[in-house]
């Protein structure tokens, strides 16, 4: 195993509206507790996985403990029972680490409990979540295919009935977690067209999962393809209960919410390393951040986390509420990812050429963040739906 | 075994420290409270640790008011099995002791843990006066315990060595570093501290012996001045004119 020295996490929390009142004791220790746990167990070893672009397996039982897998799914299925506040919470402390840990977890959680969960029955519920919210099982989501990223519903995939069994077709690409993931959950059409899930197992023939190397994104997270060569799968693995694309745009919704939350994690661990960087580096006999172009940096940059943090609660408690529209959802994953990201240039800037080593998070931030502004929606879809939704014409197509 | 574990809140160590009402109150607006770093890491673990080994309970006590419930709840999280708050403002070393002794004289506790001092205004006084008041042996700066049957061998940090005691139950010990390793809460513990229960006492009439007359700020940190090797003169005359050290 490699080793590498890095800097110790010197990470401290940013809240410039107390935006922490509007939190239960229960949120903020849930936070307390996830954060003490990425400066123990992340924060040492990500950069050199991400260097190596190898996924820290042994972190997986860490994630379990702290709540990262199905924190929204009833405790009885293995979940955690928390409310959605709580879930965005974990995912911004996870994603302060590194969103290729978070990206595990929003899979595992959003788009693989959360589906067996929705759309399954009793006998899938209990086969399949408490193993996944143990971390002894690990999922992975698929829908996106090779030619098909943003129009899902154009997919090839597909099964037909063959009395005791369907017989699977197809493949899907740019899956997190599927080179090791035991389960996937998939997405196919029926002989009718209508798109439904189905849980493949692995160990089922025919059904194989090569990894996708050579990302300059994300590489502390393993992503890879899902192959379907006349798989068959048992008839009690299709998922009864949700039918048509909205059942896996719903599970989108869910991941997109986490996702939204998580920015603002990635945001922060950058703007914190900028501010403490600028205070620390003298040039012209003065701290950086006693310069003007410094400070509409830091300024510009605190004021936009605070704006992403505020849109993260107040969708968080329309979530709760059972309120929150796809709209609404998809407005706070653009922002707050393209917010993200332009911290992570502006402080990349900041920390002058230290900031293009691994001794600081910056450019690993930003490189993953460039996955993220792509993945569950694209920046522009998302803008569509919005702009959809404002004007009531569909601009897609 | 039966364990009294005494934890309090301090602000964290990033808060922004000022004072309000002619430098006699700490301003609290916008600090958020972690809980005290010796109290958590070192005393409620090894108790948790002793628990685990030998049986019996852990009960967290706190003397303050509802704002700390959040910690109490941390505490609760990490394993404890329940907690008292006494619900008074912790006015002084004296107020506080005087309250945890009042609420632990006569329960029977084997072993009653606190940190070594609290990291805000370096107090380390309530152990003292717990002790004293319920006439128990105490042992501070303790940072290494083990027992065997009633009684405990504690190693106690002192300067340039260690010193080793042996004390039997009951008595009362200040943790430092050395005597646990920090734990973090699981979600289980989270979860499970929803419903352990929470005792809210109601505080006896106690005066605090101090006051606060004000509070100060230490001096900014001067800019370093430095000399050129051949001006060694201006070194020995800005020592004796400006900071008039020689």
């Amino acid at each position: 195993m490699h080793t590498k020295s890095v800097g110790q996490d010197k990470f401290q929390a940013h809240d410039h509206y107390w935006v922490d009142e509007l939190l239960t004791e229960e949120h903020r220790l849930i936070r307390e507790t996830v954060r003490a746990w990425v400066k123990r167990e992340v924060s040492p070893v990500i950069e050199d996985y991400a260097q190596r672009a190898a996924f820290p397996k042994h972190l997986i039982k860490g994630l379990a403990e702290v709540g990262a897998f199905g924190p929204t799914i009833p405790v009885q299925y293995g979940g955690q029972g928390l409310d959605y506040i709580s879930y965005g919470i974990i995912m911004q402390e996870l994603e302060r680490g590194d969103s290729g840990i978070r990206s595990t977890a929003s899979v595992q959680s959003s788009l693989v409990m959360y589906p067996i969960y929705t759309y399954g029955n009793e006998a899938q519920r209990m086969k399949y979540l408490p193993k996944l919210g143990s971390g002894e099982w690990m999922g992975s989501f698929g829908l996106t295919e090779p030619n098909h990223g943003s129009n899902p519903s154009g997919m090839t995939t597909h099964f037909e009935d063959k009395g005791d069994h369907y017989l699977l077709n197809g493949s899907k690409m740019w899956i997190s977690n599927a080179p090791f993931c035991d389960v996937a959950v998939v997405w196919a059409k029926d002989e009718a067209g209508v798109i439904r899930g189905l849980v493949v197992e692995r160990g089922m023939e025919g059904f194989t999962t090569p990894e996708t190397h050579g990302k300059w994104s994300l590489r502390a997270s393993a992503t890879g393809e899902l192959v379907f060569d006349n798989v068959r799968v048992p008839k009690e693995n299709l998922l009864p209960n949700g039918k048509g694309l909205k059942a896996p745009l719903g599970c989108l919704s869910s991941a997109r919410f986490g996702i939204a939350w998580g920015a603002i994690g990635a945001a922060m661990d950058c703007y914190d390393s900028a501010l403490r960087y600028s205070l620390e580096r003298i040039q012209f006999d003065k701290p950086i951040g006693g310069f003007q172009l410094t400070q509409k940096k830091l300024a510009e940059m605190i004021t936009e986390i605070t704006k992403a943090q505020l849109l993260a609660w107040r969708v968080g408690v329309l979530k709760n509420e059972d309120r929150a529209t796809p709209a609404q959802i998809s407005m706070a994953k653009r922002n707050n990812v393209d917010m993200a990201l332009h911290i992570a240039r502006e402080a990349r800037q900041i920390h002058g050429g230290m900031g293009i080593t691994g001794e600081y998070p910056i450019m690993r931030h930003m490189m993953n963040l460039e996955s993220v502004i792509t993945y569950e929606g694209t920046h522009d879809i998302h803008l569509l739906i919005t702009g959809m939704d404002v004007t009531g014409i569909n601009a897609f197509k | 075994m039966k364990i009294l574990v005494c934890i309090c809140q301090t602000p964290d160590t990033t808060a922004k420290i000022e004072f309000t009402n002619a430098n006699t109150q700490f301003n609290t607006s916008g600090v958020q409270y972690i809980l005290n770093p010796t109290d958590e890491w070192y005393a409620l673990v090894r108790a948790l640790e002793l628990k685990e080994q030998n049986g019996g309970s852990v009960t967290v006590v706190t003397v303050g008011k509802a704002d700390t419930e959040q910690n109490i709840r941390k505490a609760l999280a990490i394993g404890a099995d329940d907690a008292v708050r006494i619900d008074a403002n912790p006015d002084d070393a004296y107020v506080v002791g005087t309250h945890i002794a009042d609420y632990a004289a006569g329960k029977g506790y084997d072993i009653i843990f606190t940190g070594k001092e609290t990291i805000d205004y370096n107090g380390f006084s309530v152990p003292g006066v717990v002790a004293e008041l319920l006439d128990l042996p105490q042992v501070s700066l303790a940072a290494h315990l083990t027992m065997d049957g009633n009684t405990a061998t504690i190693d106690r940090e002192i300067e340039g060595g260690i010193e080793r005691v042996q004390v039997s139950t009951p008595f009362l010990v200040s943790a430092q570093k050395g005597m646990a390793e920090q734990r973090i809460a699981s979600m289980k513990g989270i979860m499970s501290a929803r419903t352990k229960p929470l005792q809210v006492v109601a505080p006896k009439d106690v005066k605090p012996l101090a006051t606060v007359a004000y509070y100060e700020l230490p001096a900014k940190r001067q800019t370093v001045k430095l000399i050129a090797p051949e001006h060694a003169a201006d070194l020995v005359r800005l020592l004796h004119e400006e900071a008039k050290v020689i």
